[in-house]
């Protein structure tokens, strides 16, 4: 049964591809390993570090287990509050995804629908969107986030903060990175428009909004799901520089930027392992996920298939 | 010895699941003097043995067995003579005359980078030559014209310029690669002219590959029938057009539309030999049924009245004129000029005109696609166009569908098959059973001709004519009383669309339908029309019945295109 859903992958063009390509391979398996671990975390973790009965002061500033003074039941170490680092780890990338997910699928819906609706309608619609598209890309989008998330943090009252820190993130990056979306989608929505089935369609009668979605949308889907990948590792660095430099979410559940802020304060002091590991963590998620849009990007592209 | 001799040559193209073979045991010998012919459907590999001359071929085909010989100089798999024979020994004219030529260099420096590539010539003596050969293409003013960049050219005349590069180190050998298809027909009958008297001139070989068969029949002593990477007959063109012995030969001869007399439907045959028939009168009982009986009472169903359309530079950035008033930039084409006809039940009118004649976009105005800047256009009386110029589709009641030219765009490649036809007749018929939906479907699908399976399929599994026959079918699914074909079969191999003609005259026949046909092929649309609107640059020349416009046309223009017009008939 496998076995054949395999074979029949195999046999697509995308499916050759991809298990011809080794990048590919590795960085999909190791992103699934970091997003089931993930969504199982409290399976996976061996203790929860939001739980503060399970946390003791005693045990702070354990070295990882290979080094002098190292626990057995701390493989990586722990904080200077004494939490597992390997939890909080998995804990925080947990977050880190979360925000990273739903962010990108915030910047999707809103760019994706103001690019198809700019590229079809036009006029002076299209020049609107698009200018404003432009003026946006001129600001870093982290600085965009940090702008965003500071108004936010200005009109949500001070005892909300925490509880809205995730939602503010999220709002924060999906606006930081709409823009991508919304020129790719206008650009093919402009080649695809042009194209007779969307002539008959018009011919036929259907409304402007049946075209554009149920159309055109499913034809422009490939070019924006490459850059919907690529855009989630940059979600992801998003979300930890903001954690890093304190305006992301509560210390309370940490993320991984928030793990590198607090370990940063200790690096001079001799515990590098608690900024070291959830560092080195963010690399290898990031690039991951960055290998497998570049793989995509590729794949995807006609023009640079080997024939 | 001959010229030219291939022999026995084999080329594949492995791919991951098969290997293609694209051209088995082929042979054939060419003379210096003499234009041989090489015709076929579209993949049937006449354009990989033009490449494999040259070795040309796109990896991963490579030539797996046979040998091509040049005076007796071996080419296969010897680099040193293919380099040195490229552009020296044999010129090669590409189809599409827009992308062929470096848009970045002027024609001088192309031709004469060509030339001292391969003839030790100065730099001067070399412009000198140059000069020369754009004169002997038939260029004016060649001396000024050399300056220029290829943009600066017209489709036809570019293709002189390539014909002048690839004759411009005296090769002895040309090939061309469908070098008319992109041209119009006036402009085709001059590249071919040129290419008959250069190959008199200076006697070389010549080989053209063509799908169209007048062009075979005006242009080329021998001809070479393929299929499926063979050569299925291969003789003196008189020969095998008046006496096909094959039936890929028979069948290609019999497809094409004979440009001196109109015949009832095309006698089809399928490869194998057998006579194909149709049988959609028994397959149209079911529409009828549907759709109510239906009359045609020789009334005016589409009036379209003194319509113009402009297209001008309107872009945000052309409206800001930086304070200069700039009226010389503003190039406004007039792309419909005032045209007024009107279209009766039943009948079919052509519209035919070369590239830029305004036919599409009159197709494109009547279905509200694209707005007109004057005139009204009445259906059944009913004005489409409201006071603000607005399309008003409720009018029509989608009874005007059309049928497109590019069967490889017209279908949306994510929906099925069944997706595709069924999308009309639910928006039509909002409360529409299941049931009835399925069998509306059922009934479409068979009477253009494919199987019921197909409608589980996606467009990019079919070819060409099957996409097209769908492309009617849902175009049908509205109940149509007006059907705009925009040049339906100009992408199709001549045998297809012959099947595509007979399909639509039997549809229009049983269901009473009234076509404005689009066509830039004579021939075609002599083959399919009642009455002829002829169209140049936007104005309408002539509206003659179609009999009465070939017998004894009036306008000058008429008559130069029927003139020019590929004749299979011319060698009979």
């Amino acid at each position: 049964m496998l076995l054949k859903t395999y074979n029949k992958i195999y046999d697509t063009d995308i499916g050759y591809s991809f298990f011809n390509s080794k990048i590919a391979v590795i960085s999909s398996t190791i992103f699934f390993i970091i997003l089931i671990c993930s969504i199982f975390a409290g399976v996976v973790a061996p203790y929860n570090p939001f739980d503060p009965a399970s946390v003791s002061l005693m045990d702070a500033f354990t070295p990882p287990v290979w080094s002098e003074g190292g626990n057995s039941s701390f493989i990586l170490g722990t904080d200077q509050q004494g939490r597992d680092m390997f939890s909080t780890m998995i804990y925080g990338s947990r977050i880190s995804l979360i925000v990273g997910f739903a962010s990108i699928i915030f910047a999707m819906l809103l760019g994706v629908f103001l690019g198809i609706t700019a590229g079809y309608i036009g006029g002076r619609y299209e020049i609107i969107i698009m200018r404003l598209t432009d003026v946006q890309l001129t600001i870093p989008s982290i600085l965009m986030a940090l702008l965003v998330d500071g108004i936010a943090r200005a009109i949500i009252s001070q005892s909300m903060h925490d509880e809205m820190a995730i939602y503010v993130l999220i709002f924060a990056i999906g606006i930081s990175e709409w823009p991508q979306f919304a020129r790719v989608s206008r650009a093919s929505t402009l080649v695809e428009k042009n194209k007779e089935y969307v002539s008959a369609s018009r011919i036929i009668g259907l409304s402007n909004v049946l075209i554009m979605f149920k159309h055109i949308l499913p034809n422009i889907l490939r070019p924006i799901l490459v850059i919907a990948t690529i855009g989630l590792a940059l979600a992801i660095i998003t979300e930890s520089t903001l954690s890093f430099l304190g305006v992301g979410v509560p210390p309370t559940t940490p993320s991984l930027g928030t793990l590198i802020r607090f370990g940063n304060n200790f690096l001079f002091s001799g515990e590098w392992w608690i900024t070291f590991f959830p560092a080195i963590f963010l690399i290898v998620l990031a690039l991951s996920i960055n290998l497998l849009g570049d793989w995509m990007r590729d794949a995807l592209n006609p023009k640079l298939k080997k024939r | 010895m001959s010229f030219l001799e291939v022999k026995n040559l084999n080329i594949s193209y492995p791919t991951r699941k098969e290997t293609i073979v694209a051209s088995k045991n082929v042979e054939f010998k060419l003379e210096r003097g003499e234009i041989l012919g090489i015709v076929g459907e579209s993949g049937s590999g006449k354009s990989t043995i033009a490449n494999a001359i040259i070795d040309l071929i796109d990896p991963p085909g490579q030539i797996i067995d046979g040998s091509i010989k040049i005076d007796n100089d071996e080419l296969r798999d010897n680099n040193g003579i293919i380099q040195k024979f490229r552009g020296k020994k044999i010129g090669f004219v590409f189809q599409d005359p827009q992308t062929s030529l470096n848009p970045l260099f002027k024609i001088k420096d192309q031709l004469i980078e060509t030339i001292q590539t391969h003839l030790s010539l100065t730099y001067k003596d070399a412009l000198k030559k140059s000069i020369q050969l754009l004169k002997e293409v038939g260029i004016e003013n060649a001396e000024k014209r050399i300056e220029d960049y290829p943009h600066q050219f017209s489709g036809g005349m570019r293709q002189r310029v390539v014909i002048a590069l690839a004759i411009s180190c005296e090769p002895d050998l040309i090939i061309a690669d469908e070098p008319t298809t992109a041209l119009d027909v006036s402009i085709q009958y001059q590249i071919l002219e040129l290419l008959k008297d250069l190959t008199k001139k200076r006697n070389l070989g010549v080989i053209i590959i063509t799908h169209d068969m007048g062009v075979i029949a005006e242009t080329t002593n021998k001809v070479i029938v393929m299929r499926h990477g063979l050569i299925v007959e291969q003789g003196d063109t008189k020969e095998l057009l008046t006496n096909p012995k094959s039936n890929e030969a028979k069948s290609l001869v019999i497809s094409v539309p004979p440009t001196n007399k109109k015949i009832n439907r095309f006698k089809l045959i399928s490869p194998e030999g057998k006579e194909i028939t149709s049988d959609s009168k028994n397959l149209t009982k079911n529409i009828i049924k549907s759709w109510g009986i239906r009359e045609n009472k020789n009334q005016k169903l589409l009036k379209v009245n003194n319509i113009s359309k402009i297209f001008d530079d309107k872009s945000f950035g052309s409206k800001i004129s930086f304070g200069l008033k700039n009226n010389e930039t503003n190039k406004a084409v007039k792309a419909v000029d005032n045209v007024s006809f009107e279209l009766l039940e039943g009948e079919t009118l052509g519209l035919v005109g070369e590239s830029g004649s305004g036919k599409s976009t009159i197709a494109k105005i009547i279905t509200g696609l694209v707005k007109p800047n004057s005139g009204e256009i009445y259906y059944n009386d009913l004005s489409l166009y409201n006071s603000k110029k607005k399309y008003q589709i409720d009018k029509s009641r989608g009874q005007i569908q059309m049928i497109f030219q590019d069967p490889y765009s017209s279908l949306n490649p994510r929906f099925k098959v069944r997706d595709i036809i069924s999308e009309p007749i639910k928006f039509f018929q909002k409360n529409i059973s299941r049931g009835e939906l399925i069998q509306n479907v059922y009934d479409l699908i068979d009477i253009v001709g494919m199987t019921r399976q197909s409608l589980d399929r996606y467009p990019h599994e079919f070819s060409g004519g099957q996409r097209q026959r769908i492309s009617i079918a849902r175009a049908l699914a509205t109940r149509p009383r007006l059907l705009i074909c925009d040049e339906p079969t100009s992408a199709l191999d001549v045998s297809i669309q012959a099947q595509i003609l007979n399909l639509l005259k039997d549809i229009q026949d049983e269901l009473h339908l009234t076509i404005l046909f689009i066509s830039h092929d004579l021939p075609v649309i002599r083959q399919m029309c009642n009455r002829i609107i002829v169209l140049k640059n936007g104005i309408m020349c002539e509206t003659k019945d179609t009999e009465e416009l070939f017998n004894n046309p009036e306008h000058h223009y008429t008559k130069e295109l029927i003139r020019l017009m590929p004749k299979i008939e011319s060698i009979i």
